[in-house]
C-alpha cells in the first residue's frame, strides 16, 4: 500500500542518547544500516541479471523485436509487441471494472456504512486480497468460463453489424477463455488495491469541508461531489495508476483463463496472452533466444513497474503538498 | 498492519432533499451500497465453489499420500506439495523477516529523514509492486541455473517469497515502530541504554505485536503464490523435508498444474488443494486479525 500521509516527526532528543560505544551498539547500527541498503542491493541485482540474460534477445533481432508483433518460437520470431499490447488491453478491462467498484466500495467504507460496519467490510476486501492468484484462475476456468462463453455469444449476436463495437466483440471462443475473460478475473484481482488506497484518500479528506456542504443543505451525493471528490481527484489517480501496475503483473490467473493465443487481436472475446501469462506457460519448455526473450519479458514488466512506482509517487507527493500537507 | 484510518462521524446529517436531487442521491447511495455487493459477490462464489468441490476429494488420506506419477491416476493425496508450500514458506519467513525488521529500525530508528532512507522507502515500495513472475525469473537465472539441476530447491523457492515478503514487512515494521510513543525511548535512554539496547528492549516489545501481525499477512500472501515457484523448485511427487536441497512441489504449483489438466481426477486434485491452500491463507490472515484485536485492545483497556 502506497503511503498517502507522512504523520509529523517525532520532535528531537533534548541531550540526546549516549555516544554510541564501540560495541554491541555500533553493530547493531551498521546491521540495521546493511539491512536498509539491501533492498537497494536486490533491486540492482534484479535489474542487472534480467539485462544480462535478456541481451541475448535484444541482440538477435535488435531492438525492433521489442516492437514486432510476430512471436512464433518454433520459425524464430520473437516479437514483444503483441503481448505487450494485449497486456495492456487486459490491464485497460481490468481497470474500468475495478476502478468504479473500487470507489463505491471505498465511499461506502468511509461515507455510508454505520461504524459498527466499517470495520468488518475492510475485512471483507482484504480477504478477497488473500486469496491466492492461481485459486482466481481456478474457479474462473472450471466453473464461470463456460457460463461466459453463453454470455459472449449472446452479446456478439446483440452488437454484430454494429461498426467499432462488432468487432470487439466479435466471434467469441467456444470455451469461453478469453482477453476478457483474463480482464474479468484481474478486475476482481486488483480491486482490493485500489478499494485500499481510495479508502486511505477518501478518509482524509477534512470533516471542516464535509461539514461545510452538509450545514448548507447538501444532500450526502451532493457532499460527495462538492467535497469529497475534489479534495481526492489526484489520490484516486495514484490509485488507479497503482492498480494498473497490479494488473499489468498478474500472472497465474491471466495464464488459466486466457486461452493462450499469440496473435494480436482487436477481439475482446478471443484468446490472447500477455507478458506475464506466457512466460508462466512457455518459460519450462523455453531454451536459447526464446529463453532470453521471455526473460526479456520479465525485464520490461519490471521497468513498467519502476515507472508506474515513480508516477504514482509524483502524483501522491503533488497532491499533498497542494493540500499543504508535506 | 495498522487498523485503517476511518474518517470520525459527523453530527451533521445529510439533509434528504426533495424531488431530483432526492432521487439523485438515492441513486448515488444505492449504486455505491451495490458496488460493496458486487465485491462480495465474488468472494463467496469462490469460497463455496472451493469448498464444494474441495470437499467432494477431501480426507485424511487425501492430505497424507503421495502425489500420484500419472495425473489421470485415481490414486493419490497432496502430501508432499503441503510439506513443500510450508517448508518454502517458513524458510521465507526466516529469510524475510529479520532482514525486514532490521530495514524497518534502520528507516525509523536510525535514517529517519535522511536521503538514503527516502531513497530506501522508495525502492521498497517500488520492489511491493514487482510482479511476483519477475521474481520467479531473477531466482531462476541468478541462483537455479549457475546450480545447473541441482539448483532447484525450497531454498530457491524461498528466496522469490522472501524477495516478495521483504518490502512487505520493512514497511510494517516501519509504520509499528513510528507508533511507539516517544517518552518510552526518552525514558530508556535517559536511565543511561545505548540506543540499540533501547531499541532491542523497550522499542521492539512494544512494536512486537504489530509486527508480528503484519507479517502474518505477508506470509499468507507468499504461502499462495504460484508464478515465483514455477520454475525455482522443480517437480517431484514424493515428501522433501530438506529445504536446502532436492526438488520440490507446492500446493499452488500443483493447483496450476492440473487446474486445466484434462482428466477428472486431475481436476478434483486441483480443488482439493485449492481448498487446502485458502485454508491455510485464511487461517494466517485471521490470525493476524486476531493479533491486532487483542493488541489493540490491551493497549487501549490499559
Amino acid at each position: 500500500m502506497t503511503q498517502v500521509l507522512d504523520p509529523a516527526p517525532p520532535p528531537p532528543l533534548v541531550g540526546g542518547p549516549r555516544p554510541p560505544g564501540f560495541g554491541v551498539d555500533r553493530v547493531f547500527r551498521v546491521l540495521a544500516l546493511l539491512a536498509g541498503l539491501f533492498v537497494l542491493v536486490v533491486l540492482v541485482c534484479i535489474i542487472g541479471v534480467l539485462l544480462d540474460s535478456s541481451l541475448e534477445w535484444l541482440r538477435f533481432e535488435g531492438f525492433g523485436s521489442l516492437f514486432s508483433l510476430e512471436w512464433e518460437p518454433e520459425n524464430a520470431k520473437f516479437g514483444a509487441g503483441a503481448m505487450a499490447l494485449m497486456t495492456l488491453i487486459v490491464s485497460a478491462l481490468a481497470l474500468v471494472i475495478a476502478v468504479p467498484i473500487s470507489v463505491g466500495i471505498a465511499l461506502f467504507v468511509t461515507e455510508i456504512a454505520p461504524r459498527r460496519a466499517r470495520l468488518p467490510i475492510v475485512f471483507v476486501i482484504d480477504l478477497l486480497a488473500a486469496i491466492p492468484s492461481v485459486v482466481f484462475g481456478l474457479w474462473m476456468l472450471r466453473q464461470l468460463s463456460k457460463p461466459l462463453s453463453g454470455i459472449y455469444a449472446d452479446v456478439h449476436a446483440a452488437v454484430a453489424g454494429v461498426p467499432v463495437l462488432g468487432d470487439l466483440l466479435g466471434d467469441p471462443s467456444a470455451s469461453g477463455l478469453s482477453i476478457m475473460t483474463a480482464g474479468i478475473v484481474v478486475g476482481i484481482m486488483i480491486t482490493p488495491i485500489v478499494t485500499a488506497i481510495t479508502r486511505e484518500v477518501f478518509a482524509t479528506c477534512p470533516p471542516a469541508q464535509k461539514e461545510a456542504s452538509l450545514a448548507l443543505g447538501a444532500t450526502r451525493w451532493e457532499m460527495i461531489r462538492g467535497a469529497v471528490f475534489p479534495h481526492s481527484r489526484s489520490g484516486v489517480v495514484a490509485a488507479v495508476i497503482i492498480g494498473f501496475g497490479r494488473a499489468v503483473g498478474e500472472t497465474i490467473a491471466v495464464a488459466l483463463v486466457i486461452g493462450a493465443s499469440q496473435r494480436l487481436t482487436g477481439n475482446l472475446l478471443a484468446p490472447g496472452d500477455t507478458l506475464a501469462s506466457v512466460v508462466a506457460n512457455q518459460f519450462g519448455e523455453a531454451s536459447g533466444v526464446w529463453r532470453s526473450a521471455l526473460i526479456g519479458f520479465g525485464l520490461v514488466l519490471l521497468v513498467i513497474t519502476i515507472v508506474i512506482g515513480i508516477a504514482a509517487r509524483s502524483v501522491l507527493r503533488r497532491s499533498n503538498r497542494r493540500l499543504g500537507i508535506v | 498492519m495498522a487498523a485503517p484510518t476511518l474518517p470520525a462521524d459527523s453530527l451533521l446529517q445529510p439533509r434528504a432533499g426533495t424531488g431530483l436531487r432526492r432521487f439523485r442521491s438515492g441513486l448515488a447511495s444505492g449504486l455505491i451500497v451495490g458496488a460493496f455487493v458486487l465485491a462480495a459477490v465474488p468472494l463467496v462464489a469462490l469460497v463455496y465453489y472451493i469448498a464444494r468441490e474441495g470437499l467432494k476429494v477431501m480426507s485424511w488420506e487425501f492430505l497424507t499420500t503421495d502425489l500420484p506419477f500419472a495425473q489421470r491416476s485415481l490414486e493419490g493425496g497432496i502430501y508432499p506439495a503441503i510439506v513443500g508450500t510450508v517448508v518454502i514458506t517458513l524458510g521465507a519467513t526466516l529469510i524475510a523477516v529479520p532482514l525486514g525488521v532490521m530495514g524497518g529500525i534502520y528507516l525509523n530508528e536510525y535514517g529517519r529523514r535522511s536521503r538514503f532512507a527516502a531513497l530506501v522507502r522508495f525502492l521498497a515500495e517500488i520492489l511491493t509492486g514487482v510482479p511476483s513472475i519477475v521474481m520467479g525469473l531473477f531466482i531462476y537465472t541468478f541462483w537455479v541455473l549457475p546450480r545447473g539441476a541441482s539448483g532447484f530447491s525450497a531454498f530457491a523457492g524461498s528466496l522469490a517469497l522472501g524477495a516478495l515478503m521483504l518490502p512487505v514487512v520493512i514497511r510494517t515494521s516501519e509504520e509499528m515502530l513510528k507508533l511507539v510513543p516517544h517518552e518510552l525511548r526518552e525514558g530508556s535512554l535517559a536511565l543511561g541504554s545505548r540506543k540499540s539496547r533501547t531499541i532491542r528492549t523497550v522499542v521492539l516489545p512494544h512494536a512486537a505485536p504489530g509486527i508480528v501481525s503484519g507479517s502474518l499477512l505477508a506470509v499468507a500472501r507468499a504461502a499462495g503464490e504460484t508464478a515465483p515457484l514455477l520454475f525455482v523448485i522443480g517437480a517431484t511427487n514424493l515428501v522433501n523435508w530438506d529445504w536446502l536441497s532436492g526438488s520440490n512441489t507446492a500446493l499452488s504449483v500443483q493447483i496450476f498444474g492440473n487446474a486445466s489438466a484434462p482428466f477428472v481426477p486431475a481436476q478434483e486434485r486441483a480443488f482439493g488443494a485449492a481448498l487446502t491452500l485458502i485454508l491455510i491463507v485464511f487461517l494466517a490472515t485471521a490470525l493476524a486479525r486476531i493479533v491486532t484485536v487483542v493488541y489493540t485492545r490491551r493497549v487501549s483497556g490499559s
